[in-house]
């Protein structure tokens, strides 16, 4: 049984404790560059690039011919035939075939709970390693048939003669021919996410400047990011796409102002005869919400003495994790709003301030997600009431929040977003504490359809035995 | 990447008309596969003097622990796999008649894929001007039999350095080169005079030694994504050495697919990059616990005749086939990175050597590596290890693909063997002089070419 490290006093927070009989470590991870919808992988299927991204790490970390514990993610749009999308990934892999697999789903946040997954069984000893990720893809995604003919497909195909088969057709109505494309919209309330968040922004009135400054910074961060050379140990080509394909590194406030905004266009109701609405101005664009994109993203964890054999560094201890759901339908939370409720509890429970992380890495389905979730953490009453505090949970500094970027930049294919943000905070809080000497945190907060969020801290390895 | 023109003369309706015709027939090369036999044939040892215990008979002795058909004596029938031709012993132009009069008899009677290997001493300072003339006289004539030789069959020398200690015939890396020329390891090394020195460390050569050279031995490969540098990837993996597979990171696709092939791990690293010794040796260590081999393919061509050129042409072919070698080199031998007998193997080129035109950045490179391969072999056999460079000639890769068709045929065409050499026959170049074995071969320059006539 494994020793944890030995908890290193921090000024103002006690060291986060945890009961868990071992601990969990991220060791690395493998995206492929994430491609706009209708880009460069608009021919790849969620199989192609999850295998892709397996490979790449596969090659990264030696692993050609092991059996891991298990691999487990999923995807958000997926195929009826895919039901065994990630089993059927590593049989395409260079892992052994006797490693197990399962899928599963949970929305934007499939790849981090995926990892809390993986995180879990190493802590309790069931596996001694494992792949956490998720694969996404816009381009491929299924496309159904009515409700209509579906009945009559499927009444037919139980139909004993011929003429109960063609009977079954005669319910069929013109419109129930045409197919259905996927929605991601919010099956108990209709709207949209864009719709939802825009509801949010809204309420807790988040301006236009500040979204778009914070989606700037998400450009700029991981423009600086890829040319320092950041993701050559966490990203390989795939398609010949060799950086994330949103990324326009020469992104302005001008030109990002210049965009008409998409979402919330009908909270301020009808303009007037002289234009003017009664409601809030609409401020969510194309440019501060994050675009439909194609990719897929894994993470590779282990117990010390799994990595240790093989030679395999330990990027961060995963410290914990949490979540929570909010009551969006009935309620009156916003959508996107569990990360706000997630956190607290996540940090309460290991004893922890706001203040004490050194990374955040907060998802960016929109940039007024973030903002929203930052200005309730510092709004009194809203803690109090929402999240049950004494008080505001606190600021953090803006300048540890995304720092090589994130999703308004990279893209967001669903699933794989967990799996980017696990391996990229993993990375961040090694190098930092290499750095330095301290003990480094980070936390992840990814908000989810369906009124879901998760969240999770990591936490740096004690410098003496960081390669284990 | 194929030649289709070596198919075409060699298999059914084109092979009859290309005889008729007097075309050329470039042969196909017998290349190493396991399991095959060393030599096509039996191998005839000549050199020496009857009854009297010489180096041609610890040849022979040698050559008879490798479970070879050896004779000593030629008959009328035999088709030779190879003919070994000892002339260490010669004091005087005169003394070579004898041996070189037996090779002609028996030339003819070379097999197809046979090989004709000299073993002779190099000249040293303060050699008697006789003596001197008949051992530089064998490098002149090893090379016109090489371009007599035909159907696949190549001509290569071994020459025993005598300036420090006289190294002996059956030394461990003198028996090295000679298996290696023997071999179908060597198909495309052909006209080449490889000198053998000292061994620099103490090496046990036995038993399964031979198939599994690298076993145990880290080694990294740069510039290993695709082409020539994927081959040595496999090469040095098949020879048992745990790879690193390095390239730039837009090439990670093809680097992860050679890393899983093989077994190996994949690091994405510009070598033009400060920090890219530091890296590869902290990888190398931190994941396989230690570095042996260093192999520096990554290179690029910009070609453009002189009076073109761009300072981005020349800048980018010098920082990366060049510059980055030794800054690498550097920073292993200053951080004593590696482990015990460490060996570098570095990329030059017979444009190097002879000069191409439209390709002064490349040549000035390439030379250069032939350059910094004989500053650090000096600093290397300290270590007891080595330094030495590969001079491929024209090779069928997706770099060679993209030349104007008339100008490939050409290149490919001006070679003893009348073909373009594949990458694993560079490959094999490599893991030989990356073997331990090989310790005595420091300092040279190997050119993997099929005896191209450009340089020497």
């Amino acid at each position: 049984m494994a020793t944890r490290n030995p908890p290193v006093p921090t000024a103002g927070a006690p060291a986060p404790t945890s009961g868990a009989p071992r601990d969990a470590y991220v060791i690395g991870g493998n995206r492929i560059p994430f491609a706009r919808a209708g880009g460069k992988y608009s021919r790849a299927s969620n199989q192609e690039m999850f295998t892709a991204a397996l490979e790449g790490l596969v090659a990264r970390y030696g692993l050609q011919g092991e059996r891991l514990g298990e691999v487990v993610g999923g995807a958000v749009l997926k195929h009826a035939r895919d039901f065994n999308l990630v089993r059927e990934s590593v049989l395409g892999s260079s892992l052994s075939a006797q490693t197990p697999a399962y899928d599963l789903q949970q929305a934007c946040a499939t790849g981090l709970e995926a990892a809390i997954a993986v995180s879990n069984k190493i802590r309790l000893g069931q596996v001694e390693s494992g792949v956490a990720g998720g694969s996404d893809t816009v381009s491929d995604a299924p496309i159904a048939v009515s409700e209509g003919l579906r009945r009559a497909l499927l009444e037919a195909s139980h139909a004993k003669t011929f003429g109960a088969r063609v009977k079954a057709f005669g319910s069929v109505r013109p419109s129930d021919l045409a197919p259905l494309t996927p929605s991601t919209d919010e099956p108990r309330t209709g709207l949209s996410m864009g719709e939802h968040q825009a509801i949010t922004t809204a309420r807790w009135g988040i301006t236009r400047e500040a979204q778009d400054a914070l989606a700037l910074a998400s450009h700029e961060h991981l423009a600086a990011a890829w040319d320092a050379g950041f993701f050559d140990d966490l990203v390989t080509p795939h398609r010949g796409l060799v950086r994330d394909q949103n990324l326009r590194a020469d992104s302005s406030l001008e030109k990002l102002a210049r965009l008409k905004p998409v979402y919330g266009k009908r909270l301020g109701g009808s303009p007037d005869d002289s234009g003017h609405r009664d409601g809030p101005e609409p401020t969510m664009t194309a440019g501060n919400s994050t675009p439909l994109t194609d990719g897929a993203s894994t993470v590779l964890l282990g117990s010390r003495e799994w990595a240790s054999e093989r030679n395999l560094p330990l990027l961060a201890r995963v410290v914990d994790a949490e979540t929570a759901a909010v009551d969006y339908v009935h309620g009156h939370e916003g959508l996107l709003m569990a990360p706000a409720h997630a956190v607290p509890r996540l940090l309460a429970r290991n004893g922890l301030m706001l203040g004490d992380l050194d990374f955040y890495e907060i998802h960016e389905a929109f940039a007024s997600t973030v903002l929203t979730t930052l200005a309730a953490w510092e709004d009194d009453e809203y803690c109090r009431t929402e999240l049950g505090l004494d008080g505001r949970l606190g600021s953090i500094d803006r300048g540890r929040l995304n720092v090589t970027g994130s999703s308004l930049a990279a893209g967001h294919p669903f699933a794989a977003t967990g799996g980017r943000i696990v391996a990229t905070a993993a990375k961040l809080v090694a190098r930092k504490a290499a750095e330095t000497g301290g003990t480094t945190r980070a936390l992840i907060s990814v908000c989810a359809a369906g009124g879901l969020g998760v969240a999770m801290i990591l936490e740096s390895v004690h410098s003496t035995d960081a390669t284990a | 990447m194929t030649d289709s023109y070596v198919k075409a003369v060699n298999s059914g309706f084109t092979k009859t008309l290309a005889k008729k015709l007097g075309l050329p027939r470039p042969a196909v090369l017998r290349r190493f596969r396991a399991g095959d036999p060393l030599t096509v044939g039996p191998v005839l040892v000549l050199g020496g003097t009857p009854g009297v215990a010489d180096d041609a008979d610890r040849v022979a002795d040698a050559l008879l622990g490798w479970d070879l058909d050896v004779r000593q004596n030629a008959d009328d029938s035999t088709r030779w796999g190879a003919i070994v031709v000892v002339l260490t012993e010669i004091a005087r132009p005169e003394d070579a008649s004898p041996t070189v009069l037996a090779l002609a008899a028996n030339l003819r009677r070379l097999a197809p894929n046979g090989r004709v290997v000299t073993i002779s001493r190099a000249p040293a300072d303060g050699d008697d001007p006789a003596l001197a003339a008949a051992r530089e006289g064998v490098d002149g004539f090893l090379r016109s039999v090489a371009k007599e030789l035909r159907y696949g069959a190549t001509g290569n020398g071994v020459q025993l350095v005598t300036s420090r200690d006289e190294v002996p015939v059956d030394a461990v890396s003198s028996l090295a080169a000679l298996r290696f020329f023997l071999s179908a390891r060597s198909a495309f090394v052909d006209g080449q005079v490889l000198r053998v020195g000292s061994p620099v460390a103490d090496v046990g050569v036995a038993g399964a030694y031979w198939d599994r050279p690298l076993e145990g031995k880290v080694a990294v490969v740069t510039g290993a994504a695709r082409g020539i540098g994927a081959q040595v990837a496999r090469t040095l993996a098949r020879d048992g050495a745990r790879v690193v597979v390095v390239d730039v990171p837009a090439a990670g696709e093809q680097l992860t697919t050679v890393a899983n092939e093989i077994g190996g791990t994949a690091l994405q690293l510009d070598v033009t990059a400060d920090d890219a010794g530091a890296r590869i040796l902290e990888h190398a260590r931190a994941r396989h616990g230690g570095l042996d081999v260093l192999i520096h393919n990554a290179g690029i061509l910009r070609d453009k005749l002189l009076a073109n050129m761009t300072a981005d042409r020349w800048d980018a072919v010098i920082a990366v086939n060049l510059a980055a070698q030794v800054r690498i080199s550097e920073h292993l031998l200053g951080a004593s990175g590696f482990s015990a007998e460490p060996r570098i193997v570095s990329l030059a080129s017979t444009s190097g050597i002879a000069g191409n035109r439209g390709q002064s950045n490349y040549a000035f490179s390439k030379a250069g590596v032939i350059g910094h391969t004989r500053a650090f072999a000096a600093r290397l056999a300290d270590l007891g290890g080595t330094a030495n460079a590969v001079a491929p000639g024209f090779i069928e890769t997706e770099m060679t693909a993209s030349i104007p068709f008339v100008t490939r045929e050409v290149a490919r065409r001006v070679a003893s063997l009348q073909q373009g050499g594949r990458p694993v026959d560079v490959a094999e170049a490599i893991a030989f002089l990356a073997s331990p074995a090989a310790t005595g071969v420091n300092g040279q320059v190997l050119r993997v070419c099929g005896q191209n006539l450009v340089g020497r």
